[in-house]
């Protein structure tokens, strides 16, 4: 059998001494997406941490293509951080994001070549127009725009995304999710994605990650969003109604 | 011969100016991680810091420079260290060892039999003060940030975004260490002609000024460290012209200039 993209086994998590993961299992296949979701405080974005080997694990195995994730080389996976994250004084333009993700570095010089490169790699999330704007001055979808160019530019293969459409306005993340899986069919790419929209999830996902600290979930959306699951997590299903009541 | 020819004739305000150039163009260098780091205070602290080493380098009779640089550079991690355990603030840390070198130091004073003028020079800058040995710490200290100037990518990539460095696999705390270590370097070595009081100006406002004239980081560290070494030279010349202390003299220009630089473009 083909390794799987991801896979994590029993992962425990423990800040100071609060348990924010409990036993969460879950496997991704290549061409998987997962969408992550949970209650505030469910310790979503913990795990994506985990994933990029920000925080260490207390027990369990993380493996990303086979190999620890503070292992796995700079290439194999891309990252887009929660929009509200920017430090909007920081003087840059839109391009100069894009760069860090080429060579690991703020980019210095800019050469003809690698300016191309930002500006390609813009252009395919039709923000090539955002090149030169400073960064202090985007709106929020326009900064997801960037942040994604920034993940595609080296072609991953694992595309982590913490509540992209937080501070997106609504068609701002329809455009995403139409994104996303165009690289994902182009690249044959895994999507792992913490986020707030259960309609999305229902919708875009391959695989829901039900969670609240201690997984309650795991499979396609239809399953893993069932009332009970949901009422697990949420202690009451209100917003699901909408939801099965034939969303959008 | 022009005053300015022959203010330049004079051995020791050779030496001002080769150590106001050259510290100009370091702090405006460390400068720009200080100001994008919102870590003015940390500047601040680590000038005060070096007070506690000079004032020990003066109790054992021995250059107080050589004292307050190892001194200032086991603040600068002690500081690192304990904000990066995460309990507390870097804030906080900062205002408790700033606050522990500043007591040692006046500890370090009193015990002193004859109680001299000569903190009094470190504390305000003298133009006067600075000896070929200061000159050879400056210019050690350029070298060594020659020698890391390839981490200048690796520094302004986590200083926009700690976690996305990190996850970039960028050893971001390790870095924070000599980033410290080379600022608590340079403080020390502006600390003869600025003074411990005023040393922290140095490393903010030519990166401020840069910050309002320029959109890229780049930008903004290239014009900084010509704006250090350039207020340095002016202030220099009219604390000798007007018989002024020269660090604050320095920082009345640059400050100048910033309100120009605010005033005309800043929004």
């Amino acid at each position: 059998m083909a390794t799987p993209a991801l896979s994590v086994t029993d992962l425990v998590v423990t800040l100071g001494d609060h348990t924010v993961l409990d036993g969460i299992t879950f496997e991704a296949s290549v061409g998987d997406f997962v969408a992550v979701i949970g209650p505030n405080g469910a310790g979503k974005t913990t795990l994506i941490r985990v994933l990029l080997g920000l925080t260490a694990s207390d027990g369990g195995v993380v493996r990303i293509f086979g190999r620890r994730p503070s292992r796995a080389d700079a290439g194999v996976v891309g990252y887009v951080p929660q929009v509200k994250t920017l430090d909007r004084s920081f003087p840059a333009p839109a391009s100069d994001l894009v760069l860090t993700a080429l060579h690991q570095r703020w980019p210095g010089r800019v050469s003809r070549e690698e300016r191309r490169q930002a500006v390609e790699a813009l252009d395919a999330v039709g923000a090539a127009h955002l090149a030169d704007q400073s960064l202090g001055t985007l709106s929020g979808g326009e900064l997801q725009r960037v942040y994604l160019a920034r993940s595609f530019i080296r072609s991953p293969r694992l595309i982590l995304l913490d509540e992209p459409a937080t501070g997106v306005d609504i068609s701002g993340a329809a455009d995403l999710y139409e994104l996303l899986e165009t690289y994902q069919a182009d690249h044959d790419a895994t999507i792992v994605m913490v986020t707030h929209d259960w309609t999305a999830a229902y919708h875009h996902a391959t695989h829901v990650l039900l969670m609240d600290g201690a997984p309650i979930g795991y499979g396609p959306p239809e399953e893993a969003l069932s009332e009970d699951c949901l009422r697990r997590a949420f202690g009451h299903i209100g917003h699901a109604h909408a939801m099965f009541g034939g969303a959008p | 011969m022009p005053v300015s020819a022959s203010v330049l004739a004079l051995p020791f305000m050779q030496r001002a100016l080769a150590a106001g150039i050259l510290i100009g163009l370091l702090s405006g260098y460390y400068g720009v991680f200080v100001v994008q780091r919102q870590l003015s205070f940390l500047g601040i602290g680590l000038a005060h810091s070096a007070f506690g080493g000079v004032a020990l380098g003066l109790l054992i009779g021995v250059n107080p420079l050589w004292v307050a640089l190892p001194f200032t550079v086991v603040v600068a991690l002690a500081i690192s260290w304990v904000t990066q355990r995460g309990s507390v603030s870097g804030d906080t840390a900062i205002g408790i060892f700033f606050s522990i070198a500043i007591a040692l130091g006046v500890l370090f004073l009193a015990m002193r039999e004859n109680y001299t003028a000569d903190a009094f020079a470190y504390l305000f800058g003298s133009i006067l003060a600075v000896k070929p040995v200061d000159l050879w710490v400056i210019g050690g200290v350029t070298v060594m940030t020659l020698a890391t100037l390839p981490m200048w990518g690796r520094w302004a990539y986590a200083t926009f975004d700690r976690d996305l460095a990190r996850a970039d696999g960028v050893p971001v705390r390790r870095d924070d260490y000599v980033l410290a270590a080379l600022l608590a370097v340079a403080v020390v070595a502006a600390v003869k002609l600025v003074g411990i009081v005023l040393v922290a100006a140095f490393l903010v406002i030519p990166p401020a000024t840069a910050r309002l004239v320029t959109a890229t980081f780049r930008a903004m560290s290239v014009v900084a460290v010509l704006l250090g070494a350039t207020t340095a030279i002016a202030g220099l010349i009219a604390s000798y012209l007007f018989d002024v202390p020269s660090g604050a003299t320095i920082i009345l220009v640059q400050a100048l200039v910033f309100f120009v630089a605010f005033l005309t473009r800043g929004r």
